[in-house]
């Protein structure tokens, strides 16, 4: 299938699923579907990274977190346009904010692509692990500087309070939902992309043997840098929309481990060597979780989901999709 | 703000019992990570455990914290000669530890913190002991028993690490695997077995730096979290499989994190160790005393 007919399916499907919700469905459907399908976006970029490149990074919650605080700041800039600027300059500003959201998404992403530029710079040169690690560590200072930056609310937090409705899509939530699915499309799009592509063939030889791809002329740092910049980028792309679904920003929730956890996950149980394990793990997980947190509580979800991520790693290493597929070759030789 | 001599003498002195303590946490990452190549992250969750159950004991049979850690050196060993031989059959006998394995730890790391959220609740916990409270004078300089009694039995415990690896069969052995273990397995000795019982020695140095911690400071299950940066930073400045380099590394992070929090505030004390972190991998990848 060529890439723009599998966009183009992938839109369709989008566009079926928000009209399914939008005539059968109510907004409690809207609210855990969109964060369904913020963990799609969220597995499917770590994925580009750890699962075709073979490099772990464990700072999720860090790259989502530079996308929400980025909504945070410029919603608090343009809240703020009369105190901060002087009168002309503030005209002007009048004119460009407030912004977009769809604009403030693609900054947040530039922020995050960026970030994960210079980690990826300082640490990839070296061993991979010394990148999971300052990936690691990448969070708690993020937190930091956030906790320490009073202007985005610092540890107390700030409020984003989007309008009621929007015009088209009616409620705000729906078009927040739809910016998601648009997210999930681009992100699912660009996976399948690249793995088809000699980008994808370059991650794939670094994965597999590092040291021969670049005796044999990959330029392995460049294609490192390039995916962990990718990944950085959808990260954050996924995390503006949160600072306005959930009204209330704080570094806890934000920089909430379950990000780091779940992204990790989700591709490592649905399966890591193509676009559709991250999907298929971030739906199954996505949507069990909604359903413990409603049935059981919040930390016994948790607990599943480190559970399941260390059982997969253990039995199934290739996930679901590998399970998938030994089980087709088994019907085929039998 | 006030700058003054006796402030900064006492935040390093503060900040070198804390170091002390420090270099207790990192020497089980020191031992896995900078000798058996083995990421382990998980290990601050092994020591938030062994704070717990420091807790338990002295709590309910009022039990000195540090000699509960003690006692319970065997059974930490034992878990981690059992995680060693899951980690060994699952990732490294498969050679999938780089991606598979490191994502087993991290999911260590997060179960054992929700079991323990689920048990113990989110609330701080904290121990009694007669050294928790009064401190040593000295001038102006104090010395506050809680920082130096952990401190002074840390460097026991460093020290009796230091001759264990650098005198004993088994220790030259350790050394020995994390150089060639294929020489060693040429002089007929199995690094799988060798490697085993590192590991255990590692994950039994996480019990008493658990009784430490919960000493220093009041413990929640999450608080394990700030000390990956910081064990890391450590491990890696003082140079991947030293000892002594981990001693001086733990006290140079002790003490610039004390001045930090000293001079700039509590709040920015947990940047420093990822600074320190970043700036060795930029300058010095092979830390100070690395080989």
């Amino acid at each position: 299938m060529r890439t723009p007919f599998f966009a183009l399916c992938a839109t369709a499907v989008a566009l079926a699923l928000y009209l399914l919700f939008r005539f059968y469905g109510n907004d409690y459907l809207f609210f855990a579907g969109y964060t369904v399908l913020q963990y799609i976006v969220l597995a499917s970029a770590w994925n580009i990274l750890g699962g075709y490149c073979g490099y772990v990074n464990f700072g999720s919650a860090g790259f989502f977190a530079i996308g929400a605080y980025t909504g945070v700041f410029l919603y608090t800039v343009n809240q703020s346009i009369d105190d901060l600027f002087s009168e002309p300059v503030a005209a002007v500003m009048h004119v460009i904010f407030p912004l977009p959201l769809p604009v403030i998404i693609l900054i947040g992403g530039i922020m995050a692509g960026l970030v994960g530029l210079g980690t990826g710079y300082l640490t990839l040169r070296l061993r991979g692990v010394f990148f999971a690690i300052a990936t690691l560590a990448l969070a708690v200072v993020l937190q930091t500087l956030i906790v320490n930056w009073s202007f985005v609310g610092g540890s107390r937090g700030a409020y984003v309070i989007p309008p009621n409705t929007v015009p088209i899509f009616g409620p705000y939530i729906q078009y927040l939902f739809c910016l998601m699915l648009a997210l999930v499309v681009i992100a699912l799009t660009l996976a399948r992309l690249i793995e088809r592509s000699r980008l994808g063939f370059g991650f794939a030889t670094i994965r597999d043997d590092e040291l021969a791809a670049e005796a044999a002329g990959v330029p392995t740092l460049r294609l490192k840098l390039i995916a962990t910049t990718l990944s950085g980028a959808l990260m954050g792309m996924a995390g503006v929309p949160f600072a306005y679904y959930i009204g209330y920003t704080e570094p806890g929730s934000v920089f909430d481990l379950s990000y780091a956890v779940n992204s990790i996950a989700m591709p490592m149980i649905g399966g890591t060597t193509s676009w559709l394990g991250p999907l298929i793990g971030a739906i199954l997980l996505g949507t069990l979780q909604q359903v413990a947190t409603v049935t059981i509580s919040s930390v016994a979800n948790l607990l599943i989901v480190g559970l399941l991520l260390i059982g997969f790693v253990i039995v199934a290493p290739n996930g679901i999709v590998g399970l998938v597929q030994n089980w087709l070759r088994m019907r085929i030789k039998s | 703000m006030e700058f003054s001599v006796d402030l900064v003498v006492n935040a390093v002195i503060a900040g070198l019992l804390l170091g002390g303590f420090y270099a207790a946490v990192t020497a089980g990452i020191s031992i896995s990570f900078g000798m058996l190549d083995i990421v382990n992250i998980a290990h601050p969750a092994f020591i938030i455990v062994g704070s717990y159950i420091a807790y338990i004991a002295s709590a309910s049979l009022g039990i000195d914290p540090i000699i509960v850690s003690i006692l319970m050196l065997p059974f930490f060993y034992a878990l981690g000669a059992l995680i060693y031989q899951i980690y060994y059959i699952s990732f490294e006998k498969r050679g999938q530890e780089s991606l598979r394995g490191l994502a087993f730890f991290f999911g260590l790391l997060f179960v054992t913190e929700v079991i323990l959220i689920l048990v113990f609740g989110v609330d701080y916990r904290s121990v009694d002991a007669i050294y928790i409270g009064p401190s040593l004078r000295l001038g102006p300089v104090e010395f506050p028993l809680r920082l130096l009694v952990p401190c002074a039995v840390a460097l026991a415990m460093f020290a009796g690490l230091q001759l264990f690896l650098g005198r004993s069969f088994i220790g030259r052995a350790v050394m020995a695997v994390s150089q060639d273990p294929l020489a060693l397995r040429l002089m007929a000795v199995d690094p799988t077995r060798i490697k085993r019982i590192a590991f255990g020695i590692s994950i039994a140095t996480a019990s008493m730096a658990g009784a430490f911690l919960i000493v220093i400071q009041p413990v929640i299950p999450s608080v394990g979290r700030d000390y990956i940066g910081r064990i890391f930073a450590i491990c890696v400045l003082g140079g991947l499989g030293s000892l002594p380099g981990t001693l001086i590394a733990a006290f140079l992070l002790g003490v610039i994190e004390s001045l930090t929090s000293t001079l700039y505030g509590p709040s920015w004390a947990p940047a420093v160790s990822f600074g320190i972190l970043l700036l060795t991998l930029a300058v010095r990848p092979s830390g100070l005393l690395g080989r």
